[in-house]
């Protein structure tokens, strides 16, 4: 019989599965469940961007694209690019149209750690950076956010994690889960840090169109971050459609040149209709995102007040679609809260601690759904926080 | 459109405080400003969007939509027309539109009979009204901005990333 625990590479092997895998299989166990948690709008993709790869369908536009994505649409992201960080990546160049967000964090990590390398990891955050930095052979490096500096990296927390060996900061604001962002003057003492050092930044901005009251600033922007930065963005959030599994990194070309040939053996090029939908995203649908954005505004509010209401710390977040309380009042783990709050209420949200050790003692609530859905949650939540500070 | 009226437009029963919370405004400001857009006339009612075609006794089950061509009075163009229109019950929606014709009204009736009756007694005698043309609606998809088809599942799963 063939052993395939000698066939599955070891770092694989090690691989833990996420968090949210465990706490996702546990839900599907149970019926009629209000979820509150996914990480994807709610909104169907925009007519005007379905119609458009529905004509690229009829117009047979079914063959691979360049390595790198259509020109057009790397004109379109380049301008894009332009328009929110204020800083030029070239089309021909500079520019590499990817599977997602997704892709182009995997493309990104393994181009450039190497065994041994330390990366710095911005936690709480989404689930993918540390394994793929494991993956490499490089040593993840927790670099903690706390709820009272509002989930925002520090300078000091930077620097006292910096070490000869750190090639890489992960940089993923607006951030999932906390709903944090980092503002210009949060970002300048960043910057300050970096300035001088030969560490690249991975700056995972997917969220950068979702921010409310005050628009999105990247590191790109600060003198000299242009040339030590990966700028990784993509279509799933903002226009809703994470489905056409399209995004895009821009980096100097230096590094493109490199990036690009993984992409090339691994992917050859991304979805084509998808791409010919995301150059229609980019050009007609700024209403489409405003819409979104002020429809997430409103249920932000909603959420946060809703949580304070109940007797669970909620700090305000100012970007993404999550609400990130605290649970630490009603004496329980993130996990036992979740766990106990599914069986008892049939609401999912899921553990804080599932985005690293630090999420502990707070969950993540996506309210990438109706309001009504988000009204009657939040009651089942309130009535179990209720019960268990009467019960225990 | 207003951030307020576009709240209410979707969900008139939204209480004042929910309101308040979700524009980052006080209760206060909200009931002040709704009773500024009343007295202004902006806001006219406050409808309940009713799928008939699920609730078996809700009465008016068939919608008409008719096209009447009208010959406008000197003095008051089609507002007088369009006023005595509009003084019927039945009628749910007057508009004076361009194109083909002048006005276009819906009428709501338990049945086709009924529907017709109306059209033949009450509108087409009406002085003025040079003809119309009645379509009847067959079922409704869409209506108030509201999708009335089965329930929408949520395609997302319970949980992700
Ligand atoms: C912070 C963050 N980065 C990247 C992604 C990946 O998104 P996609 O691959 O759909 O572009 C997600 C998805 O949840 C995310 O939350």
């Amino acid at each position: 019989m063939i052993d395939y625990s000698r066939i599955i590479n070891k770092k694989t092997r090690d691989m833990k599965p996420s968090g949210i895998r465990k706490f996702f299989d546990l839900a599907q166990t149970m019926e009629n469940v209000i979820a509150l948690g996914v990480g994807e709008p709610n909104f169907q993709t925009p007519w005007p961007i379905r119609r458009a790869a529905i004509t690229a369908l009829e117009r047979g536009k079914t063959f691979y694209t360049a390595n790198s994505g259509l020109y057009n649409l790397r004109q379109s992201i380049s301008e894009y690019v332009k328009d929110y960080a204020k800083t030029e990546y070239s089309p021909d160049d500079e520019i590499i149209v990817t599977v997602g967000g997704s892709e182009a964090i995997d493309l990104s990590i393994r181009a450039i750690v190497e065994p041994g390398d330390e990366v710095l990891i911005v936690e709480p955050c989404f689930v993918c950076y540390k394994p793929i930095v494991e993956l490499s052979g490089g040593i993840p490096v927790v670099v903690e956010t706390k709820a009272e500096d509002d989930f925002k990296l520090t300078a000091k927390a930077l620097k006292e994690k910096i070490t000869e060996k750190t090639k890489a900061l992960i940089l993923p604001f607006p951030n999932n889960p906390t709903g944090a962002i980092m503002k210009k003057e949060d970002l300048a003492p960043i910057a300050e840090v970096l300035r001088d050092m030969n560490i690249i930044v991975l700056s995972d901005e997917i969220y950068s169109e979702l921010t409310y009251g005050r628009k999105h600033c990247s590191i790109v922007e600060f003198d000299s971050m242009r040339e030590r930065t990966i700028l990784i963005n993509g279509f799933s959030k903002a226009f809703a459609m994470t489905g056409w599994r399209l995004g895009f990194l821009c980096a100097p070309k230096e590094l493109v040149s490199q990036i690009l040939k993984i992409h090339q053996y691994g992917i050859m090029s991304s979805p084509t209709v998808s791409q010919y939908a995301a150059i229609e995203a980019l050009k007609n649908c700024r209403s489409d995102i405003d819409m979104m954005v002020d429809e997430y505004n409103m249920r932000r509010r909603f959420c946060v007040h809703g949580f304070n209401e109940i007797g669970l710390d909620c700090f305000e977040p100012e970007g993404a679609f999550y609400v990130f309380p605290c649970i630490k009042s009603t004496g329980l783990s993130s996990q036992e809260f979740c766990e106990k709050l599914l069986y008892t209420k049939n609401v999912a949200v899921v553990p804080g601690d599932a985005f690293g050790e630090c999420g502990e003692g707070f969950i993540r609530v996506s309210y990438a759904y109706s309001l009504e859905h988000l009204k009657k949650a939040i009651r089942k939540i309130g009535e179990f926080v209720r019960e268990i500070k009467e019960n225990g | 459109m207003d951030s307020l009226l576009k709240l209410l437009k979707k969900n008139a029963r939204l209480s004042n405080s929910e309101l308040g919370v979700m524009l980052g405004i006080s209760e206060q400001e909200v009931a002040e400003r709704i009773e500024k857009l009343e007295n202004d006339g902006i806001i006219k009612g406050y409808n309940t969007v009713i799928n008939e075609q699920a609730a078996a006794d809700c009465g008016d089950l068939v919608t008409a939509y008719i096209e009447l061509k009208v010959s406008p009075k000197a003095q008051s163009g089609f507002d007088e027309i369009a006023r005595t229109v509009s003084q019927y019950d039945e009628v749910e929606n007057v508009w004076l539109m361009s194109g083909g014709y002048d006005l276009g009204i819906t009428i709501k009736g338990t049945n086709l009979m009924d529907i017709s009756l109306f059209v033949a007694q009450r509108l087409a005698p009406l002085e003025g009204v040079l003809s119309t043309a009645t379509h009847f609606v067959l079922k409704k998809y869409k209506d108030n901005g509201i999708d009335l088809s089965d329930k929408i599942i949520d395609e997302r799963g319970l949980v992700s990333p």
